[in-house]
């Protein structure tokens, strides 16, 4: 018999590591290979990780450290490995993230670039390099992805007179999800730049001949833009300015950052059209009203399967919240509202997208782990569960249906088509919800009914 | 093609290798740390011992250092067990910045004792990661500590990832394992027993080597790891022989018991019908004085094979002629394959592993037919270059190497960590052959463009 819950160590964690996060986010850079400065075993998991849910080849070279490197430094390591990098792989970008063996070693990165650089400049080609600081003892792998883009940003774009284009960073979100964002821009008419756009790096096309480095990405040159658009659309509640990519070129060249939770639900995925309106002074295309009507006529056809269900939610934070906003207007309770992550303000902003939560029973806990989870829920008897694959061992620990949804899904096919965010999105999220209690509403039923 | 362009890189050379005629023998270099910057199929230290140690099932595996060695190895391996599931639980002392700075000592010491006292496990391994080789923690003074106070053993596992290769993980794992055998009671241990080393019981295989050896009328004392219990482990220095699958991970283990208690050792397959036979009658010849061990041994691959022979026969009608590129962490895995791979008709173009040494390679070559390429310690491109030159239909591998194979429109076969149906055993073989067969002859793959399907 398991007595009490111990709290001190991490159990089944909800979030993974730092790197993981600027490895993903540099995937979605034109012609850039992801560089993890630290021991080999990282960049390998991390592949295996990704690849898991992407079924993409995902290439992350290592530095690979040994005890000496770790003893006297990792400044030859990683001269070399850029070298080999740049000679197999001739790559455009390299994007250098650090682990925490490199961190707590002290290593001084933007120190050994600029070294290299120095050393071999006049090599050609020399592809551009992209330095995050990732330390995996510090927040998760969300704050990774932020700290890449963040990067890539800081390294690339120009200041200039103002362009006719509006920059978009939305996070981690699917490859399905980036390339509707993009389909929704176009139809608006309304040029951009999306990073980091992996919507075809991590789900393509298959190869006739080997390709070093996917095809697909947003180009470097495109980034150099980013500093002279008319504004950065950036998705992501707990996003905050100081550590986003919005938030410099804000500060850096005064280009406005509008900061929307992630466009999840009807009521958030009407501020994103309202602000798109705005900027383009054009009413959002038909199309997309269309698929509005479509939703809202859906949500009446599913309203009664799902109202009053109980959800426990879980996953990065900005999900989380978008998501309960979502769950919130259809009449399912997030009872739960959980994450790994641990920035200090979900609660906050949950708070401001619904108002009277806490008389709704909704509550939200930050920085947890699955066994945490689990025993919120022995008391909170929810009705299922929302969030990724992880959650699969408590689901069926406490026969519970699972919605898979985010990252990462290792066990089922299709991850990285899933949509999630815009009326499309919101949609296939209904769907799939109203699928699943009348799934279990059947299978529970002795009749058989065939029309539920 | 692109492949043509595709070169070596520096350093990288004398890792591979083309079987020519008349060319001058090359020791391939093997038993290195992998090239900075050449994207490693590898892992690391930890990696090593974490595959190794995963699968005993009564224990608590404590990763120390930050979350992400946790998080990525949280019931990765599909090792099942027939009782207790602790194996399959992740957990961390999470270290942050804090603890980075300070030590993270008490915390690994508070994490043991709350685990030990939620879960009540047989034992507990603290695996030491990259940080923890830095800010130089005493795992070992911890694990002492805890191990008084709750009477059970605690083993620490030096498995800092920088500190070698996946080998001096396996490394590792055995030296905890080591501190484990001996301390049990060997009483009524038949002297017809063995122990089955290097098997993880992925998708129940090493239930079904068991039942082969326990037919013959030989006792299984423990399994390592695959189903393992820390009991049986404690007493394994009771059976009479020791039988080692995986070589790469287990030798060492066989050598020090060989050394210690004077349990002779023997290296076996359990994959594909030739080595899984020769695995039986190895035992069977060692324990040479009962004959109807050796009867029984017989009787076991006579039955399996005339059961599945004949379905055979449909695969490899269909198979006889296509390519297969092997590339597995393990080199002994690649011998196995390509005697199991000649059974449905099928040849080697490529063949390598991650953690090969010189034996093996040498003995690869020898086995390998004119024009086979073999690699050490590969990457993707390396393996791309060589699948489309060869012309390979088929990749044996794990996930890292899947989506390649599949990019390139060539069948696949995941013979690594996460497989679910067994691959051993005589079943095993007609599941691997079945599993080829399915992937490589779908009708999906006439629409890649590699066969001419997309322009």
């Amino acid at each position: 018999m398991q007595t009490a819950t111990a709290k001190t160590a991490t159990q089944n964690a909800c979030r993974l590591c730092n790197p993981l996060g600027a490895c993903l986010a540099f995937r979605g850079i034109e012609k850039c290979v992801p560089f993890l400065h630290g021991s080999q075993g990282c960049a390998t998991y991390i592949r295996r990780y990704l690849i898991s849910h992407y079924k993409e080849p995902i290439d992350i070279a290592s530095s690979n450290f040994n005890e000496e490197t770790a003893v006297f430094g990792g400044s030859h390591n990683l001269k070399v490995g850029l070298k080999n990098v740049t000679k197999q792989y001739k790559p455009e970008v390299i994007g250098i993230a650090t682990t925490c063996l490199s961190e707590t070693i002290g290593e001084d990165v933007p120190m050994i670039l600029r070294e290299y650089v120095a050393a071999f400049g006049s090599d050609a080609p020399m592809p551009e390099m992209i330095f995050a600081s990732t330390p995996s003892y510090q927040g998760s792998h969300i704050d990774g992805f932020h700290a890449a883009v963040r990067a890539a940003v800081k390294t690339f774009a120009e200041g200039g007179a103002e362009k006719h284009l509006v920059n978009i960073f939305p996070g981690m979100i699917s490859p399905a999800d980036i390339r509707y964002l993009k389909e929704i821009l176009t139809a608006f008419d309304l040029p951009y730049v999306l990073l980091p756009d992996y919507s075809q790096t991590l789900d393509g096309g298959p190869w006739g001949e080997y390709h070093r480095i996917p095809p697909g990405g947003t180009p470097r040159s495109a980034i150099t833009f980013t500093g002279s658009a008319a504004a950065s659309i950036e998705f992501g509640s707990t996003l905050e300015a100081s550590k986003s990519a919005g938030g410099y070129l804000e500060e850096q060249f005064d280009v406005p950052r509008l900061n929307l939770a992630m466009p999840i639900g009807i009521r958030e995925t009407d501020r994103f059209f309202d602000l798109l309106e705005k900027l383009t002074e054009k009413p959002t295309p038909e199309k997309y009203q269309d698929e509005r009507r479509r939703l809202v006529d859906a949500y009446a056809d599913g309203h009664k399967y799902v109202f009053g269900k109980k959800a426990i939610l879980y996953g990065e934070e900005d999900l989380v919240i978008s998501m309960a906003s979502f769950l919130h207007e259809i009449g399912v309770v997030p009872v739960l509202c959980a994450s790994g992550g641990k920035s200090g303000l979900m609660r906050e902003r949950l708070e401001e997208l619904i108002p009277d939560m806490d008389e709704n029973g909704i509550t939200v806990r930050d920085g947890v782990d699955f066994v945490d989870i689990e025993n919120e829920s022995a008391v909170l008897q929810p009705d299922l569960l929302i969030g990724n694959s992880k959650g699969f061992t408590m689901s069926k620990k406490s026969q519970l249906p699972l919605v898979r949804i985010g990252f990462p899904i290792h066990d089922r096919f299709g991850g990285q088509r899933l949509h999630h965010l815009g009326y499309r999105g919101t949609q296939e999220l209904f769907d799939r919800i109203v699928n699943t209690v009348i799934e279990q509403r059947q299978n529970a039923s002795p009749i058989g009914y065939t029309y539920m | 093609m692109d492949t043509q362009n595709i070169s070596l890189l520096e350093g990288r050379e004398k890792q591979v290798y083309e079987k020519k005629n008349g060319q001058t023998e090359v020791d391939i270099a093997c038993d290195t740390t992998s090239l900075s910057g050449s994207v490693s199929q590898r892992a690391c230290v930890f990696c090593g011992s974490r595959v190794v140690l995963y699968p005993v099932a009564d224990a608590i595996h404590i990763v120390h250092g930050p979350i992400g060695c946790a998080a990525y190895t949280w019931d990765i391996r599909g090792a099942v067990s027939s009782g207790p599931e602790l194996h399959r639980l992740s957990f961390s002392t999470d270290l942050r910045e804090m603890d980075v700075i300070y030590g993270g000592e008490k915390k690994l010491y508070r994490s043991l004792i709350e685990l030990i006292d939620q879960y009540k496990p047989n034992a507990a391994f603290i695996y030491s990661t990259c940080i923890i080789g830095v800010i130089g923690d005493d795992i070992d003074a911890v694990c002492r500590k805890v191990e008084k106070e709750k009477g059970i053993p605690v083993m620490p596992v030096h498995s800092e990832g920088f500190k070698g290769t996946k080998k001096d993980g396996y490394k590792a794992a055995c030296t905890a394992l080591m501190k484990l055998i001996g301390t049990g009671s060997t009483e009524g241990i038949s002297k017809f027993s063995i122990n089955i080393l290097g098997e993880f019981n992925l998708a129940g295989e090493a239930w079904i080597i068991r039942e082969y050896y326990e037919k013959m009328g030989i006792q299984v004392v423990a399994t390592m790891t695959g189903d393992g219990r820390i009991d049986a482990i404690r007493r394994s220095h009771g059976a009479s022989l020791n039988v080692v699958q995986c070589s790469g991970s287990m030798t060492s283990l066989a050598k020090e018991m060989e050394e210690k208690y004077g349990i002779p050792y023997i290296r076996v397959s359990y994959f594909g019908f030739e080595d899984m036979s020769k695995s039986l009658y190895d035992v069977a010849q060692y324990f040479g004085e009962s004959p109807e061990i050796m009867e029984k041994a017989k009787e076991i691959v006579h039955d399996e094979i005339r059961h599945y022979y004949p379905e055979m026969q449909k695969f490899k009608k269909a198979l006889t002629g296509k390519k297969a590129a092997i590339y597995v962490g393990g080199a002994f895995k690649t011998f196995s394959l390509i005697k199991a791979l000649r059974t449905i008709g099928m040849s080697v173009v490529l063949a390598g592993s991650q953690t090969g040494n010189k034996d093996d390679y040498r003995r690869l070559k020898e086995m390998c037919e004119e024009g086979t390429v073999i690699v050490d310690d590969s990457n993707p491109v390396e393996l791309s270059k060589f699948i489309l030159e060869k012309g390979a239909d088929l990749l044996i591998g794990g996930v890292k190497e899947r989506p390649i194979a599949f990019k390139l429109g060539v069948g696949f076969c995941d013979h690594n960590h996460e497989r679910k149906i067994p691959l051993a055993g005589f079943i095993g073989m007609y599941n691997f052959a079945k599993e080829v067969y399915e992937s490589v002859m779908s009708p999906v793959w006439q629409f890649a463009p590699r066969k001419g399907g997309i322009k």
